[in-house]
């Protein structure tokens, strides 16, 4: 017992150290069990995220209302798959299946950004997901190319490279309608007062609450607080929703010169923790979709798989 | 009918096949069966919007009345839309999918690989740029047709039902009627690519372990606007937008 | 029924252009080399990212061992005649 223990701390002492020297953390390299917990739920609810949110975005491909507008939104979604799959892929390093994290999807064990439990009900839900969505989860995605996993960090990576077009697409959607009908400026107002606050939420309880940063921090898989990132978000959206005339449904909304960024109203907590357990209003819709598709794919899959069995045993035979 | 109507409406029926499969097509975004595929399956659904997207402005050209893709994919009725009619099926199951889209990759490939050779050089650049994309499809198509034949039981009887369900659909693709004839060197003689179609399409059967109906009887309507009851309801939803607030741009 | 799995795992690199390296892109899930190189292409040169890919099954890749970095790669530390710059030229000696 006691041998191991000295092994283990040696372990951490050397993991840690070299942390602290900024270098990469790799597959291979020996890391404490809490960090490899640590990433695999927070890249696999990562991953989840970018997959169930296909969904609300899906909704609209089938009503966009131009040509260029469904090619537009077609790309991205397809962006979002692609980021799934890096994700899983990055995850899959820490020797956990694609499988297993689909399994913890399904059983309800991984979770994936609350987000994507609100409905897209009009077409200016597209330019709000792009532009506040996105936007808020870019924030935070800039801030994890420097995360200390090897694997994890490279995804981000390409992941910032590939979402640099989503915000702007989304801004540009809510610019036109904003510029449009009375209909239209109506509808984009509407996705604005519903998709601002769940916005707010996407950076997680305030700094204070966050049960998981003390070994995130240490440990670099994180490199911002909540509440650090959310700021950052809101003092760059103000002004963008300011230049095309959408007003922010948030009447305490003020400058603060002191502080040197915006000081926001109360965030409905208990909406996020309700959502959070499943109760908001498309947590079961969103799963059941998921699941039902990965059911109707399996004989898809085993099918493939049995065609190349057949074929290598073609060549065996031969 | 004149050169130019025959020309609007080629190029109505060419962008109008890659509009409506296109819509099938991204129907699926979501609900692959394994998330690469589905990755693949949107990237066919944007091939095709681009070549509607050409094809459909410059069928707004032809017509001379100041008509965008958009107002031609958007403000006009059933009637007027002249795909055939497989396209606008529902997509079905993956297997269905797959025979579809194999069937009609394998016809495309050989149609733009002709339609490159056309007088009109907007065609034969649309093409040039199409027949890239399409050869993609028809490999990618075989092969899930081989896998899904030769794979297990149920892939098998999936995948003989989705090429035996679409059977009746695919003599459309070889029609030929006055447009083409007016069209003397810019459209493609349909009728003398069958053969290699079928000698191509046979072949890969075989190597799926499937077999292709005997059956004659065709279906025919879509290219005279004549349509499966299906057709209604993607332009309902496809539309909806522009149909619901005519006044606004998008 | 066999069981389902999400097919096997595959690296992708792929060559910027031609006459460059190959580099390591990502992973995909396939259950053949086809497929596995169909998806690398439609997830990871979407954007032009390349002109050729490579795909190796995951399971096909040896990787050092992070144990053995000190006697693997120490060791050439200290071979400093290995480089150019080791050598004293003449002074005015030209295009050496």
């Amino acid at each position: 017992m006691e041998k191991t223990d000295t092994v283990l701390e040696e372990m951490l002492k050397n993991f840690e150290e070299k942390i602290n020297r900024g270098d990469a953390i790799e597959p291979k390299d020996k890391m404490p069990d809490g960090y490899r917990k640590h990433l695999i739920r927070q890249m696999s609810q990562h991953a989840h995220s970018e997959v169930i949110g296909m969904q609300p975005e899906g909704n609209w491909i089938t009503r966009a209302p131009s040509l260029r507008a469904k090619q537009i939104l077609l790309a991205k979604i397809q962006d979002e798959g692609g980021h799934g799959l890096y994700l899983y892929s990055a995850a899959e390093t820490l020797g956990i299946s694609r499988s297993e994290l689909i399994n913890q999807l399904h059983t309800g064990k991984a979770k994936y950004s609350n987000i994507f439990n609100y409905p897209t009900l009009n077409w200016a839900d597209i330019g709000a997901i792009g532009w506040l969505v996105d936007g808020a989860a870019i924030v935070n995605q800039v801030s994890l190319q420097r995360t200390s996993y090897g694997p994890y960090s490279r995804a981000m990576v390409r992941i910032c490279k590939e979402e640099s077009f989503h915000q702007r697409q989304g801004y540009e959607i809510m610019a036109k309608m904003m510029a449009g009908t009375k209909e239209q400026q109506e509808m984009a107002q509407d996705a604005m007062n519903r998709w601002w606050w769940p916005s707010l939420m996407m950076f997680g309880p305030h700094d204070g609450d966050s049960p998981h940063t003390g070994d995130a921090f240490k440990w670099k898989i994180k490199r911002h607080s909540n509440d650090e990132l959310r700021h950052k978000f809101i003092d760059k959206t103000v002004q963008q929703a300011e230049v095309i005339g959408l007003t922010i449904p948030d009447k305490d909304l003020k400058w603060n010169e002191a502080k040197g960024h915006y000081d926001h109203g109360a965030i409905n907590w208990d909406e996020f923790y309700r959502t959070i357990n499943g109760n908001g209003p498309c947590n079961r819709q969103r799963l059941a979709h998921h699941i039902k598709v990965h059911n109707e794919g399996a004989w898809v899959r085993e099918a493939a798989e049995a065609y190349r069995a057949k074929k290598e045993k073609a060549i065996f035979n031969n | 009918m004149t050169q130019q109507q025959a020309l609007y409406k080629y190029c109505l029926r060419l962008g109008d096949n890659a509009l409506v499969q296109s819509y099938r097509l991204s129907e699926w975004c979501s609900n692959g069966p394994i998330l690469e595929e589905d990755l693949a399956l949107t990237n066919f659904a944007l091939d095709m919007t681009g070549r509607a997207q050409a094809l459909l402005t410059y069928a707004g050209k032809i017509d001379g009345n100041n008509k965008t893709d958009d107002d031609l994919a958007y403000r006009r009725g059933e009637r007027e839309f002249y795909n055939i009619l497989m396209h606008e099926l529902p997509y079905g199951d993956f297997a269905n999918t797959i025979a579809r889209l194999f069937y009609s990759a394998t016809f495309e490939y050989l149609f733009f690989s002709g339609l490159m050779n056309s007088t009109d050089e907007t065609l034969a650049a649309i093409a040039a740029k199409s027949i890239k994309e399409v050869k993609y499809h028809m490999a990618h198509a075989t092969d899930w047709v081989l896998r899904l034949g030769d794979g297990t039981e149920e892939s098998h009887r999936r995948m003989q039902n989705g090429i035996s369900e679409n059977w009746m659909f695919t003599g459309e693709m070889f029609e030929m009627d006055e447009v083409e004839t007016l069209l003397a060197g810019v459209s493609v003689v349909v009728s003398e690519i069958k053969a290699k179609w079928l000698s191509q399409v046979s072949k890969v059967m075989a190597e799926a372990t499937l077999t292709l109906p005997t059956d004659t009887y065709m279906q025919t309507g879509g290219r005279n606007g004549i349509h499966t009851e299906y057709l209604g309801h993607i332009l309902s939803e496809m539309q909806y937008l522009q149909r619901a607030y005519p006044t606004a741009t998008w | 029924m066999a069981t389902d799995t999400q097919l096997a795992l595959w690296e992708v690199f792929l060559q910027a252009k031609s006459g460059a390296n190959y580099i390591h892109a990502g992973s995909v899930h396939a259950s053949d080399k086809s497929m596995a190189l169909q998806n690398a292409r439609d997830t990871y040169t979407r954007r032009g990212e390349g002109t050729s890919i490579w795909v190796v099954p995951s399971d096909a890749i040896v990787a050092s061992n992070p144990d053995d970095n000190e006697m693997f790669f120490d060791p050439a530390n200290d071979k400093v005649y290995r480089h150019p710059t080791f050598y004293v030229m003449p002074a005015g000696a030209k295009a050496i």
